[in-house]
């Protein structure tokens, strides 16, 4: 499969309803704020990791589309089984070059796992062909609106020591954000998928299932934290060529998310208003919208 | 400076790492040199040119922000990576992220804009046709036009920079009116030497503007 040949730009609007969609390690998980502005914060490793889980489930964490990064709960012997089946073959080359090995290494590495070949990683090389920066970058998504996150008091009717059992029950927080719409902005740098010595080989049916992932991603993270987190929108921006039409900004701009004039409260996605100014899209540059 | 190129760069949030705190990353308080060349390099670059940054506008106030995430620990090892290459086997082979985490605090810059004054020189291995008005024109077309290799970043990834040309004659924005002494700050990485060697010089703000030192010059201490 053959690296992409087009630049992409995307705008991915989610929303959260009374959940946490990312919380905060520095104030105790209560979902991430920008202080300044009271505005809501994704951090964009907690997408990323979300696109990892899904491709794992979706494919089975087997090569070529194997997950690096893993969490516990994924079960790391059912690769073997598949590889096999595929029986691709290693080419280690005894190569009297030491940066030529390394290369060989990262190589392989893009070959066989999607995150790698996807987001990039570090490996431990001291030459720099180790260290492979991927296509897809994301930064941190941030909400249309200020968010107030609340604090639910909860309470469980078993206690866990036995010295507790006088007690009957105990007490526990959860933060939740009763209603946030998050827009997310990122890139896909074609260079990086393409390049000769550097490119990762991130291939057409790679991007297909990447946004497969932005779009359905959510439909597999439930848990009781996150409440109901729903992807709302993907506008992809293609560019005609490698190097890109426009500039990303210019992009984004076209795409405003407004509240509704007659709402004071945002509690749902359809209090708000998503306009895409088609007319000011410039030459070269194809609006794809995924959801 | 007579290849000199200036470029508008801008983002919500930034971070320079200082490389004396770079476990609980701490931005420098403004744009470096090395990641100012970073950036130029991500619109255009090719081995036969070397960029060179000249100076560096502030255009917003300074302001931090500090964010904590879960990251993990330690990287791909090589060795164990020729090992399943040559089994041609994935097996253990994955990083378990929740036994490897560590929490880490960031403090970045928010709200960030800086006019960067730069030009290039022709290295050792420029070919016959690589001229310098041809570089500077592959530049100034691919700024001009929003393309670039690959998107820039302000200092990491997840930072991504807007950038715009700033063409000839074109007034600079305003920079910040402010002088203050910036202290040590790194001016690049040395990789011409075996063990990259970092190269630090004496930031000066002087309303707004830090001039940079060449290449060469006794003000880059090692």
């Amino acid at each position: 499969m053959s690296a992409i040949q087009n630049r992409y730009e995307f705008v991915f609007l989610f929303d959260v309803a009374n959940g946490n969609p990312n919380g905060d390690p520095d104030n105790g998980n209560m979902p991430r704020i920008e202080t300044q502005t009271q505005l809501g914060l994704v951090s964009d490793v907690c997408l990323k990791r979300k696109v990892r889980n899904y491709v794992d489930l979706v494919k089975g964490g087997e090569p070529p589309f194997a997950i690096y990064m893993q969490e516990r709960a994924i079960l790391n012997n059912q690769h073997k089984k598949g590889y096999e089946a595929l029986g691709i073959e290693p080419a280690p080359k005894k190569l009297p070059k030491k940066e030529a090995e390394a290369r060989d290494l990262t190589r392989w590495m893009c070959t066989n796992y999607f995150d790698i070949r996807t987001f990039g990683a570090v490996m431990t090389t001291d030459v720099n062909a180790g260290q492979v920066r991927g296509p897809i970058q994301m930064t941190f998504a941030q909400s249309i609106d200020p968010i107030v996150p609340q604090e639910i008091s909860i309470t469980r009717s078993s206690v866990t020591n036995e010295r507790d059992a006088e007690k009957e029950r105990t007490m526990g927080r959860k933060f939740i954000v009763p209603y946030g719409l998050y827009r997310s902005h990122g890139f896909v740098s074609a260079s990086l998928a393409g390049d000769a010595t550097k490119g990762t080989g991130f291939s057409e049916d790679d991007l297909e299932l990447f946004f497969n992932a932005l779009v359905d991603m959510f439909d597999h993270d439930r848990s009781a934290a996150r409440g109901e987190m729903n992807a709302c929108r993907l506008i992809i921006f293609k560019h005609a060529s490698a190097l890109g039409n426009a500039r990303a900004q210019s992009l984004f701009e076209l795409v405003k998310v407004s509240l509704k004039p007659d709402v004071k409260l945002p509690r749902h996605f359809s209090d708000y208003i998503v306009t895409i100014d088609r007319d000011n899209l410039p030459a070269g540059v194809d609006l794809i919208e995924r959801l | 400076m007579p290849y000199g190129v200036k470029l508008l760069v801008s983002g919500p949030r930034a971070c320079f790492t200082r490389p004396e705190m770079k476990a609980e990353r701490v931005s420098y308080d403004t744009l470096t040199p090395s990641a100012a060349r970073g950036i130029l390099e991500a619109i255009h670059w090719k081995p036969a040119i070397r960029w060179v940054i000249d100076r560096i506008h502030v255009l917003q106030p300074i302001r931090f922000q500090s964010i904590r995430r879960n990251e993990v620990g330690s990287k791909a090892p090589a060795g164990r990576i020729k090992t399943a290459m040559n089994r041609g086997s994935l097996e253990d082979l994955a990083l378990l992220v929740d036994e490897d985490r560590q929490q880490r605090a960031s403090t970045v810059l928010v709200d960030v804009a800086y006019v960067i004054e730069a030009h290039f020189e022709l290295t050792a291995r420029a070919g016959a046709d690589d001229t310098e008005g041809k570089h500077l024109e592959m530049f100034n077309r691919r700024a001009e036009r929003g393309q670039c290799f690959h998107q820039p970043c302000l200092g990491t990834r997840e930072f991504a920079a807007d950038f715009r040309l700033i063409s000839d004659g074109e007034p600079l924005p305003k920079a910040i009116a402010e002088t203050r002494d910036l202290g040590f700050m790194l001016w690049d990485i040395d990789h011409s030497r075996p063990d990259r060697p970092s190269l630090f010089f004496r930031a000066m703000l002087e309303n707004g503007v830090i001039a940079v030192p060449q290449p060469g010059s006794l003000e880059i201490r090692r």
